[in-house]
Parts: C-alpha cells; structure tokens; sequence
C-alpha cells in the first residue's frame, strides 16, 4: 500500500503560510482604515475651509463718524422715527424719496401713478399718518417723507439704511479667519501700506488710486461673522456686505415642499402598485405582461441614474413651455406670463427624485417578510388591508430613508433649476407656486462667481444655511422615522 | 367511509397542483372529518404543505401555482370561480410553521381578524381577545400586560398568540403547518394539549414531521410520498398520497409496504 498522499502544507509550511495569509489581511485592514481615515480629513478640511471664509477680519471705510449722528448713543439703540430724523436731516430730498422708494413702496407698484394718484389708493397695506395717505407722492415735503419711512419700516432696516447711506459704511476688503487670527500684523501693514497708495493695481486711474488711498486712510479692521441675522433676512444685493440669503432659503423651502407633496405620494403609489399588484393575477400569467413590467422596472433604475441636467431640459420643455398655462397659474388666474416658476422647478425636481423614491419604496415593500403577509391573508385579510395594516407600516422606515436620500439631493440640486431659469436677483420674496424662484445653491452658485472675494465669504456663510437646512430637514425625517418603526416594535 | 358517525368538513377530490408548468402534487383524494384532528405526514418535498396550504387557498398568493380538481366544503368547490378567497381563509384558519406575530401588541395581535371584519367597539373586541388567548391557553400568561409587543413572547407563546388570533375569527377549520418545529419540547408539549382541546370545537389538519406527534395527537392519518421520473438534470419530482386511514390503523397495520418503511424509519 502506498504511503498515505497528503495535499495540506507540513507543520512548519502551515504556520509561515498561515503568517502570510495573516498578513495579508492586515495590509487589507490597513487600507480600509487609509480610506476611512482620507474621507474624514477631507471632510474636516473641508468644514474648515468654510468656516475660514465665513469669519474673519474686515476693513470698513465710514465717511461719517456714526456717534456724530447719534450723539454717542449706539446706532442700533435708537428708535425707527429717531433713525428716520437722521435720515430727513442728512439726506437731500431727492434721495429721501429714493429711500422712500427702496423701503416703503418696493418693486411692486406701477411708479407711473406715484405722480397721479394718491398714496393712499396706491399702497393701501401702509400706514399713513393723518392726512398724508391723501397726498400725491409727489406733493411729499422731507419731513412727510421721514414720518411715512418712520412708521412703515423696522428698526434694523432702518439701522442698516442709515449705515449705508449717511455713515457711508462701506467694506473695502476682507481676509480669511486664519489670517484674521495669525497674521493682524501683517493686515494692519497693509491696511497702512494700502492708505498710502501701495500695494494697489497699477490699472487704477489716478483719480481712482486717490479714492482708494483716502478711503483706506479712514478705514478701521473689525471682526465679521458673513453669517448673521441679517444675512438670514436681507434678500441678495450688489454690495456683497449687504446681499443675504433670504430669498434662496424662502425659495428652497417652497420648493422642497412642493416637490415632496408631489414626488412622495406618486412615487409610493408606484412603488406600491410595482410591488403589490403588478406581480399576480394576470400578470404573473401573461408573458408579455411579465415583459412589460420587467421593462418598466429596468428603466425606473436607469431613470434614477439620469443626469440631473437631463431632467433639467425636460423640465424646461414640458413644464415650463408646454405646460405654461398651468406652471404660470394662467388657468388660475394669475397673470404673470412666465413658465420659470416655484411650480415648474418644483414638478421638475419631483420627476428627478422620483425614481430613487420608487426604488427604495420597492425595496422596503419587498423587505416585509413574507410571514406577516401570509399572516395576514390567511385570517381573511383582502389585500388592501394587507397592504394597508401590515405591509406599509413594516416598510415605512425604509420608504422613509428614500424619502430622505432624495430630499437631500433635491435641496442640493442646482442644475435642472439653472436650465428651467432660476432667478439670481428676486425684487421679492416668493410667496406662492407661479412666482419666479431662486435657492439657496443657486444663490451659492451666482455668488462664487463674482469676481470680489467679499462675495466668495457671502458664498461660504450661504454654504453654511444650506448644510445646517439639509441638516435639519434630515434630522427631523429621522426622528420621524424612528417615531413611526418604535410604533411598529409595540 | 364515513366512521364513528363523523361528518365530512372537507372533500378533496382528485386535486393536482402545479407551480407555474411543473407538477407539485399529483391525484389527491381524502376527506377531512369534522371534529377530528387530521395530520398529513411524509418526507420532504412530498407536497404534504402543498396539499394544506390548497385547502384554504393559500397557494393562490404564490405567482403562478394552480390547482386542478375540486376541493368540496359544505358541499361546495373552493375553487370555484364564485369563491373568494378572502372568505374561504376566514373560515379556514392557519398557523405556521415559524410563528408569525404581527409586530403589534398582544391585544392588537388578537384584534387584528375582528377589525378586519368591521368590529370596532371596545367591549366586543375586548371580549373577544380574551376568550381567544383562553382558548388558546395563554391568557394567564399575558393577561397583565396585553400592551407588550407580541415579539417579546417566547416562541410558545407566540405560537399560541398566532392560534389565539386564529381563533378570534371564529373559523371552522384550523390548518396547522408543522406548528411545532420550531419550538422546543415542553412548547410543543403545550400545543398539542391546546389541539385536543380545541379538536372539540374544530377541525383541525396538521402537517407535521414528527411520527410521534401524529400518533399522540391525531385521528386520522394520510401518508404522502414522491414519484420520480426520468433522470438526473431531466428528473420531475411530485408528491402523491399513499396511503390515508385511521392514525391507529394505519401506524399499526399499514397496507401499503411503502407506508410500513417509512414509519419503521427505513426511509424519508
């Protein structure tokens, strides 16, 4: 008989290969903590480099010593009728009109009939002190104009307006955090340097440098947040120190929730339908049926794949064209004649989003074990009440986690919106689904590209209202998801 | 045959079952008496789950399976185009192999059935999940705390929910898919003691894998077995019926020869 033939390493073969298969797996072990370790540093700098842009140190140019004006008081101490004597005694009347125009009346009324009829009649939501709300806006004296300006404006518009236009208060330069917090020294030199005439481009015209000089010259450093209240609340402007977000936020929320309304009940209801009704009966037994629905599955998935500028295209030839009646609210009888509004960015993004809703619908649907259906059934359940009492809660959790994927995508989607013809500059806020729209990528986007580094710190405090909306828009559909799965435990 | 002076619940008269093109279960016949616990035994894959899960048309929710012949109840085919299925599994209840509570609590567990059939009002539903978790002898067990989650029970006790919820729909038939084999000894102990209670009020047909099961708990007995044809790749496999009698006579004096190796442990 032959010597028993082994095909397994000897002993000492078996523990050198076994330090090598070991070893193996700890090079693999290495790997995967580089890639983790990668996600987070980039993840870290990133947050940094944001944060970086937001804060930092500013030069302000003040062409009036506000405590002049105020009599030592702090500017935002006084009261909207003080700030409007500031404004009646420091601004010609020409100019007071025009700050009548900016804060009172905004972009809404037909300026033509200012001349022709009186204010009263034309702006009939404002508060009018006795007598005035007959005058013609013409036939306005100072002291009227500063009175109308006192009683229909808030304080901090107010605050911000006589800043801007007495004070002259004007942010010449800003600088990063990091430097702001290591480098004053070198930021007062240049500050110095710059009030002297150098360090400036050699492109600037004499009169010009002087300009600059003489501003640098009154100029004092402070420490600035870009993200602020005001930033919240102040719509987009040319002066990067005065633009603010508040017209991307209004917009991104109407929306996301216009897009939700209509992408979660369409997309569940085809998940639904996909899962629960187009496999049995005649279904199962048709083979070209079978085929269908095959086909349609397929294409879901490739649909969720699409580029998001694609959607963009369809959405501006159906919904923004060829749907116009509907997308401008002409058939409700609003007139406004445009096809680029809330309604149209909010139908296109649904379409964009409803395929990743539909997928993951499907697969929570599919996921409700089969027991708890069988359960059902063989008590005497119908299918509704199946699909209704047991297999849509059991698969809320993961209907909801679709839910929420695709949320964060449509807040965070620019391009579709830029096709369809997002607004960058909104004279007002938007208020209804057949108004023009802007959000707050969109914001982010216009911004990073104006050429003033002013505007880049705007586009970072922007950054940030975006991460902290996406932020709380997840956490509240996770709550609510718990919620909904701790009911489902008992 | 009817013996003892019972009465036939179920017919099933020359039934074949197919999933999608493939036969599953070929030519069976057996009558299901009231009042009597009937267990279908045999090897694996030899359609005894199938043949159950026909009878309250339960196969009809897998895609494609059909079956062909006549299942009679009360004098009328189940599987007539007139039946709805619905009403067939309210009449015929189902336990399961693995037990399958609802992730409910207790009380909504056992309330489930009713709610489907329109009850609303408290009292009634109250009454009714009580004298279900007594029938099925767990009420004592959970009486303080019906607001817990049916999965917080131990496997025994939520096969015993599952009977009990079975139960508040007040069906007549009880069909029972290896209701123990999942549970262990003094569980399944439990059940067969709550299956010779309830055998006074329904009729019950119970798979099971267990020899010993079938002779300590059931009347009658059908033994079911495969049929093989062709070879390998090629090979179609159904299940047929053996051989069906009273579980005495056909644990003692088998007549078939196949049915006598089988519960001698030759085979299967």
């Amino acid at each position: 008989m032959a010597a028993q033939v082994t095909y397994m390493p000897d002993d000492a073969g078996y523990r050198k290969q076994l330090a090598a298969r070991q070893n193996a797996g700890y090079r693999w072990q290495l790997f995967f903590l580089g890639a983790t370790l990668v996600g987070l540093v980039v993840l870290v700098v990133l947050l940094l480099s944001i944060l970086n842009q937001t804060f930092g140190l500013i030069a302000v140019r003040q062409k009036i010593d506000p405590a002049t004006l105020t009599n030592g008081r702090a500017m935002t101490e006084l009261s909207a009728v003080e700030l409007s004597d500031i404004l009646e005694t420091n601004l010609s009347k020409g100019k007071l009109q025009g700050a009548f125009l900016t804060l009172v009346t905004g972009t809404d009324i037909d300026r033509g009939k200012l001349g022709t009829e009186p204010l009263g009649d034309l702006l009939p939501t404002l508060v009018f002190a006795e007598g005035l709300g007959a005058k013609k806006f013409t036939e306005l004296t100072p002291e009227d104009l500063g009175q109308i300006i006192a009683d229909n404006t808030s304080q901090d518009v107010l605050v911000n307006y006589v800043n801007r236009e007495v004070v002259g208060r004007e942010v010449l330069q800003n600088w990063s955090l990091i430097d702001s917090l290591f480098n004053r020294a070198a930021i007062e030199q240049l500050v110095k340097d710059k009030a002297e005439g150098k360090g400036f481009s050699n492109t600037l015209t004499a009169a010009q440098l002087d300009e600059q000089k003489a501003a640098f010259a009154s100029a004092h450093l402070e420490m600035h947040s870009w993200l602020s209240g005001e930033f919240l609340n102040e719509p987009n402007s040319t002066v990067a120190s005065d633009a603010g977000i508040r017209g991307g936020l209004i917009g991104t929320l109407w929306v996301i929730s216009l897009t939700m309304l209509f992408a979660t009940p369409l997309g569940v209801g085809a998940a639904i339908y996909l899962e629960e009704y187009a496999k049995d009966g005649i279904f199962a037994r048709n083979a070209f049926l079978k085929r269908v629905n095959a086909i349609i599955e397929t294409n879901i998935r490739n649909l969720a794949g699409v580029p998001s500028i694609i959607y963009g295209l369809l959405g501006l030839a159906l919904f923004a064209r060829l749907l116009l009646p509907l997308t401008s609210g002409a058939i409700f009888g609003v007139e406004n004649g445009r096809g680029n509004t809330i309604l149209s960015a909010s139908l296109t993004l649904a379409l964009l989003i409803l395929p990743v809703i539909i997928i993951n619908a499907q697969e929570a649907i599919r996921a409700v074990p089969r027991s708890i259906r069988e359960g059902s059934y063989g008590m005497g359940a119908t299918k509704w009440q199946t699909v209704s009492r047991q297999v849509l809660p059991a698969a809320i959790p993961g209907i909801m986690t679709g839910i929420i994927l695709s949320l964060s995508r449509a807040v965070g989607e620019t391009a579709p919106l830029v096709v369809i013809g997002a607004a960058v500059f909104l004279s007002k806020d938007p208020n209804g689904p057949f108004q023009p729209f802007t959000t707050l990528p969109i914001q982010i986007f216009n911004w990073t590209e104006q050429p003033s580094d002013q505007f880049r710190a705007a586009a970072a405090a922007g950054i940030i209202v975006l991460l902290a909306m996406l932020l709380v828009l997840n956490a509240s559909a996770i709550i609510l998801r718990q919620r909904f799965s701790r009911r489902l435990q008992g | 045959m009817s013996q003892n002076g019972a009465s036939k619940s179920i017919e099933i008269k020359n039934i074949d079952i197919y999933y999608g093109p493939k036969l599953a279960v070929k030519d069976v016949s057996l009558p299901i008496y009231t009042n009597k616990i009937t267990a279908f035994i045999g090897p694996s894959g030899c359609g005894k789950s199938t043949v159950l899960r026909s009878i309250n048309r339960m196969n009809d929710l897998i895609p494609g399976a059909r079956v062909e012949g006549e299942i009679l109840y009360k004098g009328e085919n189940l599987y007539a185009s007139n039946i709805d299925p619905v009403e067939v599994r309210r009449r015929i209840g189902m336990v399961f192999q693995k037990p399958n509570p609802f992730p409910k609590s207790i009380y909504d567990n056992v309330a489930y059935g009713p709610r489907l059939l329109g009850v609303t009002k408290k009292s009634v539903l109250d009454e009714i999940v009580e004298l279900s978790l007594k029938q099925a002898f767990i009420w004592d067990e959970v009486k303080g705390d019906l607001k817990k989650s049916g999965l917080a029970l131990s496997g025994g006790q939520q096969q015993r929910l599952c009977i009990a919820r079975t139960l508040a729909v007040e069906p007549e038939i009880i069909l029972m898919d290896e209701p123990c084999s999942a549970l262990d000894p003094i569980a399944t102990q439990r059940i067969e003691e709550l299956m010779r209670e309830l055998v006074h009020n329904y009729t019950i047909v119970i798979v099971t894998h267990n020899m010993q099961q079938a002779t300590r708990v059931s009347d009658y007995t059908a033994f079911y077995s495969i049929r093989k044809e062709g070879t390998d790749a090629q090979e179609k496999r159904w299940g047929v019926l053996v051989e069906y009698n009273q579980t005495q006579k056909l644990f003692e004096q088998p007549e078939q020869s196949e049915t006598a190796d089988y519960i001698s442990g030759r085979f299967g």
